[in-house]
């Protein structure tokens, strides 16, 4: 009878602790949206700041996190979805190739500061791109570049390796065999890994504070390309820092729902990612 | 009159790192004949198989000398390895049905080679679907997954793909393993069918299935050749070497 | 038998055009180059980083102990120029250890809950939340600190300012628990069935199992996610900057403000001129982190790998 009651127990303790989690963040999530909801409109999304951002809205920071996102993405998922063929349908098991596993690895847990300082060296600096689209979105290219590794691979090796060999006996090539049976059905996996470093860049500051994101850049409101690749512009990351820190007399709802828009770009994102990764798994072919 | 040799075996060690598999072995297979090899587990039957079609060299610590002349050419040297594996054919053990539509599983090696024309790919998909005896079970279904097939017909789905290719050599390793046994007298019934146009090497552990199919036994023992010779003298009461007498009698194995 | 192009008999093949072989050969040399490029970006980052910090290391009047184990930290100082980390250092350990401390037991009890004790559906959802968790921007975190959770310290705790040591501590928490908690459940769900039946066919309770069975035969993969979190909440830049105050001082109480050496790099950054002492200081600063959280996440990864190998 003890035992049972120890049993139920933890079992309620461990609920409890997980539970602790979620349940403040919920609140936390809806006191924002509380706070924010003066400004949650349509007006807000399309407009462009005013009177040194204490009124208006925060377009031309929505704008600029597209263009980031677009441009890096566009940069590391085809760099990132090769490596990882690379690493498990071409590999050997050499030193080269635990040096590169360690590369990746290393690159993965870089701090986001770090980030800022490589993309400041190489590409402002070095690179003579200056602060601009193209030195940010280099910099956060770099950034999601291992996590795509690692998930692209973790979608390859999930293919059976009956299927290669079968394909191996009747003479395909390593490239025929990848093509006819292993990246169609890893399409689910990779296509998730791409989506989830979607909404980090989307919401990383610092590597872009520093390498071509600005506090003001002034843009026509909802102008869908209102930026050069050699500008700077806004972003809603780093909107959001610059209206709850460096900008006096905000009005109160403005911060909040800054925050409440970004919270929710990056969130369905992320939730998209989990649908695509669901409906993909339904219509597993074996 | 002597049989056309299509593989000349000289010399053949394998080695996996420091371990030796196969020490040294010799011997021909020759045309048109159904070649059995039979043997314990660890005998060294499917690396060899593996050095005919050269898909050792995805072991990674594998290493082959020796000799393998088919038809004239040294098969550990070749470069084209590709058009080597699509005229010496394998069949594995465990059935596979590639996760693509029963068509394209056919269609498969043919597309890889370059053939694309529709009509083309129509009749090796059919022709090789009869041959491997599943035409009639998947005519009307050419279209549904590969893999959602039982186990005797993955098997027979994998015939079908190594006759795609047209190979002059068909080599089959242990291929009932995973199959029921009225699903095995019929692909035993399509080997005899297919000797009249290929060579077929049959490595199996049911050495009751050699005595069924074989011309010629060989039995190989922890990387050695023990005996090769006619299959009625490998089975009968005096095989040249005791220890086959044992094995095939199943006193070992 | 067929008549045929090919020696010693066989049928006519068909050939691949030689555009297909030329493009396969081009593609499977880009995958290679493409393979070998992540090596090429983390020399890279260090190399960056490393050479607009390399100066000063050879200055005359700089000091590589004073850097890294003085307190003072004054670089705009006109008259007496100081550049010492420690302050800073103390920081970033004092709110890492701090978040550990709530994360560790919280993050290791939702995997356990998780991984043990809930059915198939409420793991499924309750995986999906901690993704989610996760997926939380870290200047959406600082505003967190900045604003609900600093309120909530003023009240409770009667401090006059709530951007604090502890701030920093339960934000950095709260973002280190989904990876701990999503590694840790890898980590259990690794230990083999055959353990959990032995233990229960020995009359075990769940919890006596988990407790006596499950968490030794985990402990690496349990080490690597507590690690892979301490390297994420070292890392952390915009959450602390704008959670924990700005004073580079040690600090004495939870109460205190801090500040790491991740959020000193990016609020002074833009204040320093290009190539002066405290810019290339700066970058210093990076290069010490970099190390830092290479040997974290390698610690990490060699404990993972001795998992994943069972």
């Amino acid at each position: 009878m003890r035992k049972a009651r120890a049993q139920s127990l933890a079992r309620w303790v461990f609920l409890a602790m997980t539970v602790a989690m979620i349940v403040p963040l919920i609140g936390i999530v809806v006191y924002l949206i509380w706070l924010g909801a003066p400004s949650l409109n349509w007006e807000f999304l399309v407009d462009i700041p005013r009177r040194g951002m204490r009124e208006g809205g925060i377009w031309p920071a929505f704008v600029g996190t597209l263009y980031l996102v677009i441009i890096s993405l566009a940069a590391s998922a085809p760099i990132g979805i090769l490596a990882a063929i690379y690493l498990n349908e071409y590999a050997r098991d050499n030193w080269l190739n635990r040096l590169i596993n360690l590369a990746v690895i290393n690159l993965a847990g870089v701090p986001s500061i770090v980030h800022a300082l490589f993309g400041l060296g190489a590409f402002v600096y070095a690179a003579k791109f200056g602060y601009s689209i193209i030195s940010a979105s280099l910099t956060l290219a770099i950034m999601t570049l291992p996590v795509i590794i690692a998930s692209t691979r973790e979608a390859l090796a999930s293919v059976p390796m009956a299927f290669r060999e079968a394909c191996w006996n009747v003479g395909a090539t390593r490239w025929q065999t990848i093509r006819a049976v292993v990246l169609p059905n890893s399409v689910s996996g990779i296509l998730t890994g791409v989506i989830l470093q979607v909404s980090r860049a989307a919401g990383e500051t610092a590597p872009i504070m520093f390498t071509g994101a600005v506090f003001f850049k002034a843009v026509r409101r909802g102008d869908l390309f209102p930026y050069e690749l050699g500008d700077q512009c806004m972003a809603l990351s780093m909107h959001l820092y610059t209206v709850s820190t460096q900008v006096p007399n905000v009005e109160e709802s403005i911060p909040y729902a800054t925050a409440v828009v970004l919270l929710a770009t990056v969130l369905l994102v992320n939730v998209s990612a989990i649908a695509v990764r669901v409906w993909l798994r339904n219509r597993k072919k074996w | 009159m002597a049989a056309a040799k299509t593989i000349e075996v000289s010399d053949l060690r394998l080695a996996y790192g420091t371990r030796e598999a196969l020490h040294g072995i010799s011997f021909d297979i020759e045309r048109n004949e159904i070649f059995a090899i039979i043997g314990p587990a660890q005998s060294g039957k499917t690396s060899l198989l593996r050095c005919l079609n050269r898909t050792i060299d995805f072991v990674a610590d594998a290493s082959a000398t020796g000799r393998i002349l088919f038809d004239g050419e040294d098969v550990l040297r070749t470069r084209d390895v590709f058009s080597l594996r699509r005229r010496i054919g394998m069949v594995a053990p465990l059935p596979v049905g590639l996760p693509m539509s029963i068509y394209d599983n056919v269609a498969f090696a043919p597309r890889c080679s370059g053939l694309t024309g529709k009509d083309d790919l129509d009749t090796i998909v059919e022709k090789c679907l009869r041959q491997a005896a599943l035409w009639d079970e998947v005519k009307d279904r050419l279209n549904h997954l590969g893999t959602a097939l039982s186990g005797g017909q993955q098997q027979r789905l994998t015939i079908a793909r190594a006759l795609s290719h047209q190979p002059e050599v068909l080599c089959l390793d242990e291929f009932s393993i995973a199959i029921d046994p009225v699903t095995t007298m019929r692909i035993e019934d399509v080997l005899k069918e297919l000797r009249n146009e290929m060579t077929i090497i049959l490595v199996t552990n049911l050495v009751q299935q050699a005595r069924r199919l074989a011309n010629r036994t060989m039995f190989l023992w922890k990387g050695e050749i023990v005996e090769l010779g006619p299959t009625d003298v490998v089975f009968s009461g005096q095989p040249r070497d005791r220890r086959t007498h044992d094995y095939v009698h199943g006193i070992f194995g | 038998m067929n008549s045929s192009s090919l020696p010693g008999g066989g049928p006519a093949r068909p050939r691949r055009s030689t555009v297909a072989l030329l493009g396969e050969r081009a593609l499977e040399l880009v995958i290679h180059i493409s393979g070998v490029s992540a090596v090429i970006f983390v020399l890279a980052i260090f190399f960056f980083v490393f050479r607009e910090a390399a100066p000063i290391l050879f200055s005359a009047d700089f000091s590589i102990r004073e850097f890294l184990f003085s307190k003072e930290w004054y670089p705009t100082s006109a008259v007496n120029v100081r550049y010492g980390t420690w302050a800073l250092t103390v920081g970033s350990v004092s709110v890492t250890a701090l978040a550990m401390i709530i994360a560790v037991p919280f993050g290791l009890g939702a995997a356990i809950y998780i991984s043990e004790f809930s059915g198939s559906k409420q793991r499924e959802t309750l995986k999906i939340v901690i993704e989610l968790l996760a997926a939380i921007p870290s200047v959406v975190w600082g505003f967190i600190g900045l604003t609900v959770m600093s309120r909530l310290i003023v009240k409770f705790t009667g401090a006059p300012v709530g951007v604090n040591l502890l701030n920093g501590g339960i934000i950095l928490a709260l973002m280190s628990i989904p990876i701990i908690v999503s590694i840790g459940e890898d980590a259990l769900k690794a230990v083999p069935d055959s353990y959990r039946e032995a233990a229960e066919a020995l009359g075990a309770t769940r919890w006596q199992m988990v407790y006596r069975v499950l968490l030794p035969a985990a402990r690496n993969g349990l080490l690597a996610a507590v690690l892979l979190g301490v390297g994420r909440a070292v890392g952390e830049t915009m959450a602390v900057l704008m959670a924990t105050g700005h004073a580079v001082k040690i600090p004495h109480s939870p109460l205190d403000s801090v500040r790491t050496l991740t959020a000193n790099i990016a609020a002074e950054l833009g204040e320093a001129a290009a190539g002066s002492g405290h810019y290339r200081v700066l970058f210093l600063t990076g290069v010490l982190l970099f190390t830092i959280t290479f040997v974290v996440n390698l610690t990490a990864d060699i404990a993972i790998r001795g998992l994943r190998r069972k």
